[in-house]
């Protein structure tokens, strides 16, 4: 049988954690909760179905290949009908896709979704000397 | 026992690995031929692949290995063999569901789990089968419990708690808000390799304790001290992936408290092993030994640059570039991989005594697998500072620029992954044979 100590041990920790998972899971996303709307909700299942997130990122998270999208709808000199005439005619690495303009409304829609809840990079972020870092948020005073 | 059931995991894990490998050049190699075959296989297919069947090798071969080492070389009678069998066939028959729905483009899923969310339900249901089997098996049979039980045991049930929080997507309350969504996947994604990497080190634990033969290197309070740091580790030390992401403030604080203290685990229990081994322990299990020194110095390695970008303002200006792929490369090639390769070295000199670890393709594979890794792990590293300064100390400068000046850089990790594909070829081969010769010889070895 397993010592009672570290059964002890386990079942603080595991106290702790879901603790823990229980502040995670109802947190409310810093300054500003931003929930998807229908059409934004279809555009991000567009961006799975097609594995999006195999070559682009979305705050630094996904593959490398293509850029990072996460503020793609607001950049000077990209926004809305730059992504849409991406998608269908494909560069060199990315291939076309035949999306309807109802699903690239979609993806749009879902890309300015993550636009609104911050930014990456963050480049007004503060850097300590403790090594913390401090984040600008969106719609910060 | 006649029951084989733990090689047919090794067999598909050995499979797995050379098949993963391949997958992974032909995706890699998209970053210099942009065209080779985009139509057909483009980068966006061909990575679910390649990270499907790598997870693949490192779960089949961990259950694998610990089914042997229950069975076989501790000599307990598994609480049921059929539930050992269904687990295989389960996780066999997933596969093929998982490589059928990818090969005609169902992709519904994410990042790393990128197959329709349905399929993680056989998925769990194994992971259930080899949970009920391990502790069944484990609890009245063993008293005062090694730490490697404790790893493998803690492994199982966190795989499961995460594969679930893995899939929480599905709910709206989860999908429906971006911040939470991208925080709980992560949370998810960095725990996952935490409960994989318990299953791994316990391997590690368990064979250096069986080549040194002194159980007491897996009862004592040290080693105790530091799977507990890991536990807490896995449980709280995954935000460092969130870092940069709008999340609440306490959440990055608790992950750059804990953050990587999981490396020094495992190579304070490697450090002391290694200085207390004699020459004749070390020759017993030549390979396995050597593998197992390989992880040493990837655990430096990664030690080093996982401390690194722990500190937010280093992870500022890493995350998001080759040097994260690094730190994921040198983790899973350099470290799991090294270590379960190890493992089947070490099961594979319990089935058959006489195997040739001297062969030509074991010793060269071996040499080859160093140097490949290593200078494929530069290559990331040295794209990784490119990108990092296009994106906070260049302007002006098009994506397509960038990716353009770092045609080399791609050309190197093209080449040095062949290299490692070769090595794992190499390496592979003989093993997956004598797993073979054992599965079809009629002989009862577990």
């Amino acid at each position: 049988m397993p010592k009672k100590a570290n059964i002890l041990i386990i079942s603080v920790l595991i106290t702790l954690f879901s603790v823990y998972n229980i502040f995670i899971y109802t947190s409310q996303d810093c300054k500003q909760p931003i929930k998807l709307s229908i059409k934004a909700s279809k555009g991000q299942q567009l961006w799975q179905n097609n594995n999006c997130w195999s070559c682009h990122q979305v705050y630094g998270l996904g593959g490398y290949l293509g850029p990072d999208l996460t503020n793609v709808y607001s950049s000077p000199n990209k926004g809305e009908s730059y992504i849409k005439a991406f998608l269908n005619s494909g560069v060199k690495t990315m291939p076309k896709f035949n999306f309807s303009e109802e699903e690239k409304d979609a993806i749009v829609l879902y890309l300015k979704h993550i636009d609104s809840t911050g930014y990456f990079p963050n480049y007004d972020a503060n850097l300590h000397k403790t090594g913390w870092v401090e984040l600008k948020y969106k719609n910060e005073k | 026992m006649k029951n084989k059931t733990a090689l047919f995991f090794l067999a598909g894990a050995l499979f797995a690995l050379i098949v993963g490998v391949l997958f992974g050049l032909l995706a890699s190699l998209q970053y210099i031929i942009p065209e080779f075959l985009k139509e057909y296989i483009p980068f966006n297919k061909m990575r679910p692949f390649h990270v499907t069947t790598v997870v693949s090798w490192i779960i089949l071969c961990a259950t694998g290995s610990i089914y042997f080492f229950i069975t076989r070389i501790e000599m307990l009678k598994l609480f049921s063999a059929k539930l050992a069998k269904f687990h295989f066939i389960i996780f066999l028959l997933t596969g093929l569901g998982i490589y059928i729905s990818f090969l005609t483009g169902k992709m519904e899923g994410r990042e790393y789990l990128a197959y329709s969310p349905i399929l993680a339900i056989p998925i769990l249901i194994g992971w259930i089968f080899f949970g009920i089997n391990y502790f069944k098996t484990i609890i009245k049979n063993v008293s005062n419990w090694p730490v490697y039980y404790w790893m493998w045991g803690t492994g199982i049930v966190f795989m499961i708690y995460h594969l679930c929080e893995a899939h929480l997507w599905v709910f709206p309350y989860f999908k429906d808000y971006i911040v939470r969504d991208i925080s709980v996947q992560w949370k998810s994604y960095g725990s996952f390799v935490g409960s994989w990497n318990m299953l791994v080190y316990g391997i590690a634990i368990y064979i250096m304790s069986k080549i040194k033969s002194d159980s007491a290197l897996a009862r004592g309070k040290t080693v105790f001290f530091f799977y507990f740091l890991g536990l807490t580790n896995l449980m709280f030390g995954w935000a460092h992936h969130t870092y940069l992401i709008p999340i609440e403030p306490w959440i990055r604080y608790v992950a750059y408290g804990i953050s990587m203290t999981e490396w020094v685990v495992l190579i304070h229990i490697i450090y002391c092993w290694k200085k207390s081994l004699n020459k004749e322990e070390k020759q017993s299990y030549c390979m396995a030994y050597k593998f197992l020194i390989t992880a040493d110095f990837w655990i430096f390695l990664n030690l080093i640059l996982a401390i690194l970008f722990s500190i937010p303002a280093i992870n500022f200006f890493t995350h998001g570039t080759h040097i994260t792929v690094a730190h994921s490369m040198g983790t899973t090639i350099g470290i799991n991989s090294t270590i379960l390769l190890a493992s089947v070295f070490f099961i594979v000199s319990k089935i058959n005594p006489d195997f040739n670890i001297n062969q030509f393709l074991i010793k060269k594979g071996h040499f080859l697998f160093k140097v490949s890794l290593f200078f494929f792990w530069c290559s990331l590293l040295l794209a990784g500072i490119k990108k990092s300064y296009w994106m906070y100390f260049s302007e002006n400068i098009l994506f397509s620029e960038m990716q353009n000046s770092l045609y080399y850089v791609y050309v190197g990790i093209f080449v040095f992954g062949f290299g490692l594909a070769v090595s794992i070829v190499m390496l592979s081969t003989p093993l997956i044979k004598t797993v073979f010769q054992y599965i079809f010889a009629n002989k009862n070895y577990s």
